[in-house]
Order: structure tokens, then C-alpha cells, then sequence
């Protein structure tokens, strides 16, 4: 049996931060020099009464009007994110409830960071091609916005709040193909907020001003950038060949590649370390940002409406993410 | 790749800073330009010029240009 993705929506929060609000809040910043450095203009905030699941809740809605989708058909629920409702029950139990699903399905978190997506698609087509669901809905949502702090130029640049919507079944406009996955638990402490879970329930309140005069906290998202930028060198040709492989694929087969969308700098990186010529790297973090793992889906989408990608494209999507997790997948359209 | 070219690959990284401003002795850290994307650019300039992997703690455990690529001779 085979797997498709047969619908997919987004949802961005109203509140817009634009680059001329992040300049005058960092004067060593300018406009000029964020949009040409990272490729991002604006990205969308969540409201501080506005929770992750409340974002998922708004795309998994525009997902059933856009394609006509019977909340009734779904049987079964995976939810990504990072930013959980409350640290126990699940929250997509409460997205179940709230978005009118049937009762008799499963519905799980799954805690992941940029990766996110591959992993909830992998899911979602094991559930499928094992006959275990018909119609799985995966939503993916974050808020990292609320976990940085306010004096963080580097990541409040960077990051953003958004959600996806999917729906995979039997069948649908994309064929899902074959993953690859990977783990390296060393990396864990280079993208971190340490408190708040099991280990460091306390706030730490240990707050310092780093080398490049960035907030540093146990409290907040750390990330080391060098570290982070090596473990994206490093890791992604291997990752991008072994996708290749597990696909029966080479480089000469991908039409589009719709990778996780970090920012422009580091898309550069990608498409010259792999060689991909301009045309058939898709950039979609203009107007959005990092939203983590919801950049995928959302990228896809955008490219499916400018017509980046047509039916019969062959489309390669990897993700590098927090933990260190990573994974790839191919979609045929 | 000496140190000369190194000096010059270095300066290359920065857009706002005169390259005549780079010397063995320049301790890169002090330059106005300095910052957390640069530290990026020039770690992105040694792997994919070098060949080699340079961290932050390098960065940090270094002042001047010449004992950058000291240690990244030693590497």
C-alpha cells in the first residue's frame, strides 16, 4: 500500500515583527542588512494568550474548508511541537476535543524541533501503509517566540510562530517515498532551554551576556551557532545521499528541493556544499521566518501555489533540527 | 593555503571593514564588525577553504588572526 499527502494548509499569527522594529530595537542591526544577510522581512508572533495548539486549532480548520474535509473522517491525530498546552495531559487530546474529531482514535505529541515534520509524516505513512488509519491528520505548531529572550537579536531574527496542517491517506496529490533518519544525542546542548522541564524545573536565573553581547540563559533557547552551523555542514551530504539511496534516486531525479527552512544564510550553505543550482532550491522564509517544524509543510504549500511545483515533480525535503534530529524524505507529486 | 592568503580569505568575510585593516596581529574580536554572523562566515570560509573545522571555543580561544591559523594548522 501507498501514502499520500492529500491536503495541506498553514496558519501564521496576525502580530507582525518586521525588520525596521528589530533595527531600532538593535541599533547595531539595520534593515538593510537583516534582509541580506537571512532573506527574512517580517515574522508573524503569537499572541501571548495564543498557545501553539491555539495556532494548530486555526490550520487544521483552514485545511477541512480549503479541501472540504470532514472532521468526522480522521482517525487519527499526531501533533508536533515543542510548546505544549501543559507539561502533562497530551495536547492533542485536547486538540481531538476541540477540533471535533471522532473518539475512537489515536491522537499522540510528538516532541521535535526542525525535524518535526519528517518524523510526523514517517508516522503518519506507517500508520497508513499499515492499515491502521485512513485520513491522519499532522499538525505541526511552535511558539519558540516565547521562549527567547527579548534581548536576543540572534534568534529573535531568526525565529518565528506559525503552524501546519496535513492530511495523509490512500491517496491525494503527493506520494510519499522513502525516509531517512538520523540522531546524535551529543548535540543536544547546543540548542537548549534548560528550565522548565524534569532536570531544571526552577527557573535558573542565571542570565549573562556572551562574546557577542547576546543574552545567555538556562531560562531561554540557547543556540550555539558554530556548533550548529557544523553539525549542518557536516551532517547533510550524507544525509541527502542516503535519501538518494533509500530511494533508488540520483540528484539528476529531484525537481525541486523544499528543504527546512533556517533562513538564507544558511540555504546558501546547503546549495553550494551540495551543489544545486539556484532554480531548484526553493527559499520560503521571507515572510515567515524560521516556524521550526512547520517550515517544510508551509514551504511546500507556497511552492505548490506559485507553481515551483507541478504534478509529476519529484521533490527532496530535509530537515536538520535541535536534539541533533534529522531525517529526509521524497515526495512525488 | 599561508598566512597571507589566509589574511586575505579572512578579510574577505567582512563587508564593512577595510581588508588593509587585516594584519597577522589584528585581533579580530576588537573589530567593530565583529559579531555572531562573521564568527559564522569564517567558520563556513575554513570548511569549505581548508577543509577543516573550526568551533567557537577556537574562535574564542584565540585574539589574533596569525594564532587562528596556527591553530587551524594544527588541526
Amino acid at each position: 500500500m501507498k501514502s499520500y499527502i492529500k491536503g495541506l494548509s498553514y496558519y501564521l499569527p496576525e502580530t507582525v515583527l518586521g525588520n525596521g522594529e528589530l533595527a531600532s530595537l538593535f541599533p547595531e542591526w539595520s534593515v538593510e542588512k537583516i534582509e541580506k544577510k537571512l532573506g527574512i522581512k517580517e515574522r508573524h508572533i503569537a499572541a501571548s494568550d495564543q498557545t501553539a495548539s491555539d495556532l494548530a486549532f486555526n490550520a487544521a480548520k483552514k485545511l477541512f474548508a480549503e479541501y472540504d474535509i470532514n472532521p468526522g473522517d480522521i482517525d487519527f491525530l499526531i501533533f508536533c511541537t515543542q510548546s505544549p498546552d501543559y507539561i502533562l495531559p497530551t495536547t492533542a487530546c485536547i486538540l481531538q476535543e476541540r477540533l471535533g474529531l471522532k473518539t475512537g482514535i489515536g491522537a499522540y505529541d510528538l516532541n521535535l524541533g526542525c525535524s518535526g515534520f519528517v518524523y510526523g509524516l514517517l508516522n503518519a505513512k506507517l500508520l497508513i501503509e499499515s492499515a491502521v488509519a485512513n485520513n491522519v491528520l499532522l499538525l505541526t505548531a511552535e511558539t519558540y517566540t516565547k521562549y527567547i529572550h527579548p534581548k536576543d537579536k540572534s534568534n529573535r531574527t531568526i525565529f518565528a510562530d506559525g503552524a501546519a496542517a496535513c492530511l495523509v491517506g490512500k491517496d491525494g496529490f503527493a506520494e510519499i517515498g522513502n525516509f531517512t533518519m538520523g540522531t546524535d544525542g551529543k548535540g543536544a546542548e547546543n540548542l537548549i532551554v534548560r528550565s522548565g522541564g524534569a532536570r531544571h524545573k526552577a527557573p535558573m536565573d542565571d542570565l549573562i551576556i556572551n562574546e557577542f553581547g547576546n543574552p545567555m540563559s538556562g531560562d531561554y533557547i540557547f543556540m550555539d551557532g558554530p556548533e550548529i552551523l557544523n553539525y549542518t555542514l557536516a551532517r547533510i551530504p550524507e544525509m541527502v545521499s542516503d535519501v538518494l539511496r533509500k530511494n533508488d534516486m540520483t540528484m539528476d531525479d529531484i525537481d525541486l528541493h523544499v528543504y527546512h527552512q533556517a533562513n538564507a544564510y544558511i540555504a546558501k550553505l546547503q546549495r553550494k556544499k551540495l551543489r544545486i543550482p539556484e532554480d531548484k532550491y526553493y527559499c520560503c522564509f521571507e515572510h515567515c521566518g524560521n516556524t521550526v517544524s512547520s517550515t517544510i509543510p508551509i514551504a511546500l504549500k507556497e511552492a505548490i501555489k506559485d507553481g515551483s511545483i507541478m504534478q509529476g515533480s519529484v521533490v527532496m525535503s530535509v530537515a536538520q533540527g535541535l536534539g541533533y534530529s534529522w531525517g529526509g524524505f521524497i515526495l512525488k507529486f | 593555503m599561508d598566512l597571507n592568503e589566509f589574511i586575505t580569505a579572512f578579510a574577505g568575510e567582512f563587508e564593512e571593514t577595510d581588508s588593509s585593516v587585516f594584519t597577522p596581529q589584528t585581533k579580530y574580536k576588537d573589530l567593530e564588525e565583529w559579531g555572531s554572523l562573521t564568527a559564522l562566515s569564517i567558520i563556513t570560509m575554513v570548511d569549505a577553504e581548508i577543509g577543516k573545522t573550526l568551533t567557537g571555543a577556537d574562535l574564542r580561544a584565540c585574539d589574533t588572526i596569525e594564532q587562528l591559523y596556527i591553530l587551524i594548522q594544527n588541526k
